[in-house]
């Protein structure tokens, strides 16, 4: 097992595929000379030339929408947005075209490409480049979205994404592309659509995805120490297609669920699994299922104002105690 | 002579085919206005007729290897790239015999058997998947071209500039084919653009361009030939703007009261299918050639139209099929 930094992980998925299957290409803004914005790319473009390591004007929508037609063309672009704020610019690309060309023609035509990037809040960038997406992308019938959180599965997923057959968001995060882990040292695949238990805990569900997962573990540590709480966190990693067995089957263990979303709450993807998660198992659930999202602002700047919108582990435990009565 | 005139003079039987080919598609389109008429087309349902010798030109123009992509007005030119007739008009009855099974309806006509990629709904979105499929052709080194038609309405969009953008700095082999009618819906062109000439759009990003009449399927075919064979030979994409004009509305729910008096009897004047008659005259064709043409024409619209009607709605049991690839996790074609 070698230890990599997520950033490390996903740069190890890109070169093992791309040396595996030359239809495989990288294509961004500053991705190739610059090293990739945050160094995810870094080294790529020399082992792997112009040809297949590209920079690109700042044309979200241009470049994206080509690496639509690329995939249907038959190469599988991996498409980089520097954060998924941008992306926002190519949304009619992503939406009217990449999730719709499979059904409107039918299944003439396939679109396997990937766009990456990071996904929510860093630190003091304020409300146009702290978003986190995940729901708008989800949305739509036609794209798997991932919303990754260690390096090991960032790994096994990407290397799953490139080589799906349809077009794949999958989602990364800024702050968390230095943190560490280990990542086995043999070729591994993840495939899109598991949930995995990060923690195992009997008295309640903490749900999320992304670099939230570390605030739920550091929560649950908390719980355990301070409130003799027993909390399973249960990872999603893909968040379209759903895992809902996963879901289901930790509610029949613990009967109580928090579900901890960065992201605005409203139509956000805790909303959706707290609605299907009460359809399936009602009679299971011993407490409503609550929700740690984002409050429903924009991000402000100031550190203090910053902390206070995005889920902190004290509203994680908050929840936690509350849906467990104690 | 500047670059939209042109010396091409076609064969008499290339000339009489074209004659066929765009006699069909206009047959094809009034047939359609039928059965719109009769709630048997429904939906939006965006019509040709006067735009003919444009599809037919270009599509001469180009190898059956090359990618066509195209807009929402699409009837004509999937019928000029040689899908059937049936397949078309029961994808607009809506059928499961449809060249998209019922699923794409008039907007998204695609057909995978003649690199034809489809037509798109949203104005200008679908001009960056020709730029991906020159980007790809380029990627493999073959000798694909890609032909995008769009209309003067989608040359003002984000998406028609970026691609312009992409395509002319990677020198990728496109032609952007603006079918410039005059009309975005009902906005005439001097009430939206200052420049009423699309092609002028590729100066600024350093595009060869150039704009010609596009009533005269010759001058269409020489024009984009001329276009096709530059991309083809690796200089870069060109952006071509034939002049043309819809004698219908917008759409079929339009009755185009926005046209100003006598306009479209002065275009007529200048009528696609009455100017390639008139030089198949002058070519010696007799007028019991053309009337067979146009019978024959006739025949296979009318035998479209009836295999529609009576073909089988979609099957429901086939709804969910194709919201994701048929072949999900089908990895065969690596070529490592």
């Amino acid at each position: 097992m070698a230890q990599l930094q997520l950033r490390e992980a996903l740069r190890r998925a890109m070169v093992e595929e791309m040396r595996r299957d030359d239809r495989v290409f990288l294509m961004g803004e500053e991705v190739a000379n610059y090293d990739g914005a945050y160094k995810v790319s870094q080294g790529m473009l020399e082992e792997f030339g112009e040809r297949r390591i590209i920079d690109t004007p700042i044309s979200e929508n241009g470049f994206v929408g080509l690496g639509v037609g690329a995939a249907m063309a038959g190469l599988r672009p991996i498409i980089e947005v520097m954060t998924w704020n941008f992306s926002l610019v190519a949304y009619d690309q992503i939406i009217n075209n990449a999730a719709k060309i499979v059904q409107m023609t039918a299944g003439q035509y396939t679109v396997p490409m990937v766009i990456r990037g990071p996904n929510g809040a860093a630190e003091n960038l304020g409300s146009q480049h702290s978003q986190a997406l995940e729901s708008i992308f989800a949305h739509f019938p036609g794209l798997k979205v991932v919303s990754t959180s260690t390096p090991a599965d960032a790994y096994g997923l990407l290397k799953s994404a490139i080589r799906d057959p349809d077009p794949v968001i999958f989602m990364e995060s800024e702050l968390a592309y230095g943190v560490k882990g280990e990542v086995p040292d043999d070729e591994t695949l993840i495939p899109l659509g598991e949930a995995v238990t990060r923690r195992e805990g009997s008295d309640l569900t903490l749900v999320s995805w992304n670099k939230q997962i570390f605030s739920c573990l550091e929560a649950a540590d908390v719980l355990q120490k301070e409130y003799g709480i027993s909390a399973q966190v249960l990872d999603l990693r893909t968040i379209r297609p759903l895992d809902e067995q996963a879901l289901y089957d930790a509610v029949a263990r613990t009967h109580r669920m928090v579900i901890v979303q960065e992201g605005f709450p409203f139509a956000g993807i805790a909303a959706e699994i707290s609605a299907r998660v009460q359809e399936a198992c009602f009679d299971a659930l011993d407490a409503p299922i609550l929700r740690v999202t984002n409050l429903d602002l924009n991000q402000p700047y100031a550190t203090n104002l910053e902390k206070l919108v995005i889920p902190s582990v004290a509203r994680i435990i908050q929840a936690a105690r509350a849906v467990c009565n104690r | 002579m500047s670059e939209g005139e042109t010396s091409y003079e076609p064969s008499r039987d290339e000339l009489l085919e074209w004659y066929r080919q765009m006699a069909l598609i206009r047959r094809f389109e009034e047939l359609a206005a039928k059965a719109y008429t009769q709630r048997k087309i429904l939906g939006f349902c965006h019509l040709y007729i006067g735009q003919e010798a444009v599809a037919v030109g270009a599509s001469a123009a180009l190898e059956p290897t090359d990618v066509v992509v195209s807009a929402y007005r699409e009837h004509g030119h999937i019928l000029a790239r040689g899908t059937s007739p049936r397949a078309v008009m029961a994808e607009l009855f809506g059928k499961g015999t449809g060249i998209t099974q019922g699923v794409g309806g008039s907007m998204h006509l695609a057909d995978r058997e003649r690199n034809f990629w489809g037509g798109y709904g949203i104005v200008g979105g679908h001009l960056t998947l020709a730029t991906g499929a020159a980007f790809a052709a380029r990627y493999r080194q073959d000798e694909q071209v890609s032909l995008v038609y769009f209309g003067d309405g989608a040359a003002q969009q984000g998406a028609f500039f970026e691609s312009l953008l992409l395509a002319q700095l990677w020198k990728l082999p496109v032609v952007f084919l603006c079918e410039n009618n005059y009309y975005a819906m009902g906005t005439s062109i001097e009430r939206y653009s200052a420049l009423q000439d699309m092609s002028l759009r590729g100066d600024g990003v350093g595009m060869k361009r150039w704009q010609f009449q596009g009533f005269d399927v010759a001058e269409v075919y020489d024009n984009v030939k001329r276009a096709v064979d530059y991309a083809r030979s690796g200089e870069g994409p060109v952006i071509l703007e034939a002049v043309t004009y819809r004698y219908r509305g917008h759409s079929m729910s339009d009755p185009a009261k926005y046209r100003k008096k006598g306009e479209l009897d002065d275009v007529k004047k200048k009528d696609a299918l009455e100017l390639v008659r008139d030089r198949l005259a002058a070519m010696g064709v007799d007028q019991d050639t053309l009337d067979q043409v146009k019978a024959e024409v006739n025949e296979i619209a009318q035998d479209a139209y009836d295999f529609a009607e009576s073909s089988p709605d979609p099957d429901p049991a086939r709804l969910y099929d194709y919201t994701y690839a048929p072949d999900a996790g089908d990895d065969d074609n690596v070529e490592a």
